[in-house]
C-alpha cells in the first residue's frame, strides 16, 4: 500500500464540518418534531371509527414504512418536477424525514396506546374527568413512557437517515463532507472524520436521552 | 337516592341485564352477589354512565344518567367507584393520584388538593406512603388507595366493583375494614362482592342477581340465612 | 402520425426494461447480504448471549459503530479503501460486504433478543433431561427463540432491502439509481418515481403483513 494518509486538510476543514453538524442536527429536529406531532395524530386517525381518516392514515403509514427514505428524498426533491414544483434540498430532505418519522411513530403511538389497558381510562372517567383530561393526565403520560426509548432511537435513526441529503444536493456534514471530497480527493480522510463525527452525535444524543429518561421518569414503573 | 327502572343492558347480541328494578336510599349499604356474568358488575357501570344502556332509566338525585343532556362528568363527582383492577395510575405518586381530579375536574388549587388528599389517604390508613409510587405498594394498599381517590371527590355514592377479587387473601381484610368504615360513616354504597361475611355484616339490604334479573332482594340476614330463591339456595350452598 | 410521439413510445419500453434489470439488481444484492448477514449475525447474536464480559463488550463496541455511523458513509468509506488499500472491486462486491456487515450488526440484536427470550427454567429443564448445551441449543432455544425474534428478523431484511438504495451512492446501479438516470433523461419525474415506489411497496408490503400475520398467529 504505497497511499499516503494527509489529514491536515481535514483539519483545516473542521470548523466547517462542525458547523455542518449543527446543520445535520437542525434538519433531524425539526424532521422530528413534525414527524412526532403528525405521527400522534396518524395514530389517532388509525384508530379512528371514521373509514377516510383510517383509510388516509393508514396509507401514509404503509407508504412510509415499505418504501426506501432515500426514494422518499428523491420524490420531494425531483419526483414532483413534473408538476412545475421545485423543492429545495432543505425543505425536501425536511419534508421526506418528516414524512417518515411520522409513518414509523404512528406504529409507536398505536402501540403505546394499546399497551394502556382501558381500565385506567374507566378509572379516570369514573373520577369526572372529561376525555381530554383523561388523555391529557392520564393516558398520554403513561403512552410517552412506553414509546420513550423508541422515540430516542428514531431521533438517531433520523440523524443518520439525514445524511442522505448529500444525495440531494444539501450541505448538511454529509454533504460538506462530500463538498470538500470533491475538492481535495482525500475521500477516505474526509469520510472517516465524518464517521467519528456521527459516532460521537449519536453516542452524546443517547447518554442526553438517557439522562433526561431517568429524570423525567423516575418514580413510577409502567 | 338511586333509582333503577327496567334497566336492559346488552353487549352486541348478549343481553346481560334483562329489566333491573332498583332503589338505593341514601345511607344505605346494598350488596349485590350473584355468579359471574349475572349482571351485577355491568349494572354499577351502567349507573355511572360508563357503559350505556338500551332500555329503561337510572337516575341519581333525580337526575337522570342515560338522558344525553345530561353532563356526566359533573354526575360522576357524586359517585365514586372502586374497580376490582384497582387501576391506580402508575406514573403519579399516592398523593398525586389521590390530588389529580379535586385539581382538574373540581377546579382546587394544587395545595387545597393535596391537603385533600394527604387527608383521604391518612382516612384509609395510608398516609405514610404520600410520595410513594404505586408500583411500590401492596395490592391491598393500592385499593385503599383507590377508595382514597374516589372519596377525594366527596362523593355521595361509591361503587365497589369486586373490590377484593384480585387481592391475595391476606390483603382482603384490610380493604374490608376500610369499606366497613365508609359503611359506618353513614356512605351510602352499592358493593358487588363475593364476600359472603360483608354481605350479611355490613350491608342494610342484599340483591341477588341471576342471569340479569334481580332474583331475591331484602334485609341481609334475612336473604342470606332464608333464602326463596332455589337458585340464591343453590348459589349460597356453593359459596358456603 | 407523430413521429415525436413513436420515439416516445420506443424509449419508454427501454426504458421499463433499464427499470426492470435495475429491480433484479435491488434484490440480488439484498438477498445476498440478508443471507450473509444473517448467519454472521446470529453467531454475533449468540456470542452477546453467552460469551463472558469481555467477549460480550468486544462485539457489542463493535457492533455499536456500525449502528452509529450512516450507512451511506460505511460504503463510502469501504469503498474508498480498498482502492487505496490495492483492491479495487466493483460496486456490486463492496456495496454487498457493507451491507453484509450492517445487517449482521442488526440480525446480532435480534439473536440475542431471541436467546434471551428463552425461559432459563425451559432451558434448566432441558439439561436435567441430559440435552448437552449443543442439544439445549437446537432443540430448546433455536424454534422458541425464533418464535420470539421472528417478525423482527422480517423487520431487519425489509430495512435492509430498502436500504439498499443506498448502495447507489458508490455507483451501483440498482432501482433507484437507474430511476434517477432516467428522470434526469426524460421529463416524466412523477410517473417513473411512481412505479420505482411502486416496485419497492409490492416488495416490502406483502412481506410485512406476512411478518404480522405470522407474530400475531405464533403469540395466540
Amino acid at each position: 500500500m504505497d497511499y499516503q494518509f494527509l489529514w491536515r486538510p481535514v483539519f483545516k476543514a473542521l470548523p466547517e464540518l462542525v458547523d455542518a453538524a449543527f446543520l445535520t442536527m437542525q434538519v433531524s429536529i425539526i424532521s422530528m418534531i413534525i414527524g412526532l406531532s403528525i405521527g400522534l395524530l396518524l395514530s389517532f386517525g388509525r384508530r379512528s371509527k371514521y373509514f377516510i381518516p383510517r383509510t388516509l392514515s393508514t396509507i401514509w403509514v404503509e407508504l412510509a414504512r415499505n418504501t426506501p427514505v432515500l426514494f422518499q428524498i428523491f420524490f420531494f426533491y425531483w419526483g414532483l418536477g413534473e408538476f412545475g414544483i421545485f423543492l429545495s434540498s432543505y425543505v425536501a430532505v425536511v419534508t421526506a424525514l418528516s414524512f417518515n418519522t411520522a409513518g414509523y411513530m404512528a406504529e409507536t403511538f398505536r402501540g403505546g396506546f394499546n399497551a394502556i389497558s382501558n381500565t385506567q381510562l374507566q378509572a379516570s372517567r369514573s373520577l369526572g374527568m372529561s376525555f381530554l383530561q383523561t388523555q391529557r393526565y392520564i393516558i398520554i403520560p403513561q403512552v410517552l413512557r412506553v414509546v420513550y426509548y423508541p422515540m430516542t432511537n428514531q431521533f438517531i435513526w433520523v440523524i443518520l437517515m439525514s445524511s442522505l441529503g448529500m444525495l440531494a444536493g444539501l450541505r448538511e456534514l454529509t454533504g460538506e463532507t462530500q463538498y470538500f471530497n470533491s475538492r481535495t480527493f482525500r475521500t477516505f480522510e474526509f469520510f472517516a472524520a465524518t464517521a467519528v463525527i456521527y459516532y460521537i452525535i449519536a453516542k452524546l444524543v443517547m447518554i442526553a436521552a438517557r439522562l433526561l429518561g431517568w429524570k423525567i421518569f423516575k418514580g413510577g414503573k409502567t | 337516592m338511586i333509582e333503577l327502572k327496567n334497566i336492559h343492558k346488552s353487549f352486541g347480541d348478549l343481553k346481560v341485564l334483562k329489566g333491573i328494578d332498583l332503589k338505593v336510599k341514601n345511607k344505605e349499604v346494598l350488596s349485590v352477589i350473584g355468579a359471574s356474568g349475572s349482571g351485577k358488575s355491568t349494572m354499577l357501570y351502567c349507573i355511572n354512565g360508563l357503559e350505556p344502556i338500551q332500555g329503561g332509566s337510572i337516575s341519581v338525585d333525580g337526575v337522570v344518567v342515560n338522558d344525553k343532556a345530561t353532563d356526566l362528568n359533573k354526575l360522576r363527582q357524586k359517585i365514586g367507584m372502586v374497580f376490582q383492577q384497582w387501576n391506580s395510575f402508575p406514573h403519579l405518586t399516592a398523593l398525586e393520584n389521590v390530588a389529580l381530579a379535586p385539581r382538574v375536574v373540581k377546579g382546587l388549587s394544587k395545595n387545597e388538593a393535596k391537603e385533600i388528599a394527604a387527608k383521604q389517604l391518612a382516612h384509609v390508613g395510608i398516609g405514610d406512603k404520600l410520595d410513594v409510587y404505586p408500583s411500590a405498594l401492596s395490592g391491598g394498599q393500592q385499593q385503599r388507595l383507590a377508595i382514597a381517590r374516589a372519596l377525594a371527590m366527596e362523593p355521595k355514592y361509591m361503587l365497589f366493583d369486586e373490590a377484593t377479587s384480585a387481592l391475595d387473601p391476606e390483603l382482603v381484610g384490610e380493604v374490608l375494614d376500610t369499606m366497613r368504615m365508609l359503611a359506618s360513616e353513614g356512605m351510602t354504597m352499592i358493593v358487588v362482592t363475593h364476600e359472603m361475611g360483608f354481605a350479611r355484616d355490613v350491608s342494610d339490604r342484599v340483591a341477588f342477581f341471576h342471569e340479569g334479573r334481580v332474583e331475591e332482594i331484602g334485609p341481609a340476614k334475612t336473604v342470606l340465612s332464608s333464602p326463596k330463591s332455589e337458585y340464591l339456595q343453590k348459589f349460597l350452598a356453593k359459596v358456603h | 402520425m407523430d413521429p415525436a410521439g413513436n420515439a416516445f413510445t420506443d424509449l419508454r419500453w427501454v426504458d421499463l426494461l433499464f427499470l426492470g434489470e435495475a429491480a433484479i439488481r435491488t434484490i440480488q444484492i439484498s438477498a445476498v447480504s440478508i443471507l450473509v448477514g444473517t448467519v454472521i449475525g446470529v453467531i454475533l447474536g449468540w456470542m452477546l448471549a453467552s460469551g463472558n464480559i469481555f467477549v460480550r463488550l468486544l462485539v457489542n463496541s463493535l457492533l455499536d459503530v456500525f449502528r452509529s455511523v450512516p450507512l451511506i458513509i460505511q460504503l463510502i468509506l469501504f469503498d474508498s479503501f480498498v482502492s487505496i488499500a490495492g483492491f479495487p472491486m466493483p460496486a456490486f462486491w463492496s456495496g454487498t460486504i457493507v451491507l453484509s456487515v450492517y445487517t449482521a450488526a442488526l440480525v446480532a440484536m435480534v439473536a440475542r433478543a431471541g436467546i434471551e427470550a428463552v425461559d432459563p427454567n425451559l432451558r434448566r429443564a432441558a439439561r436435567s433431561l441430559g440435552m448437552g448445551y449443543w442439544q439445549d441449543m437446537r432443540y430448546i432455544v433455536w424454534p422458541v427463540g425464533i418464535r420470539a425474534v421472528f417478525p423482527s428478523w422480517i423487520g431487519v431484511s425489509l430495512s435492509v432491502l430498502k436500504d439498499s438504495a443506498l448502495v447507489s451512492a458508490i455507483g451501483y446501479i440498482e432501482l433507484l439509481r437507474a430511476s434517477q438516470i432516467l428522470t434526469t433523461k426524460t421529463q416524466e419525474s412523477f410517473k417513473i418515481m411512481l412505479l420505482v415506489g411502486l416496485f419497492y411497496f409490492l416488495m416490502s408490503y406483502p412481506i410485512s403483513k406476512a411478518g404480522d400475520y405470522i407474530e400475531k398467529k405464533w403469540q395466540q
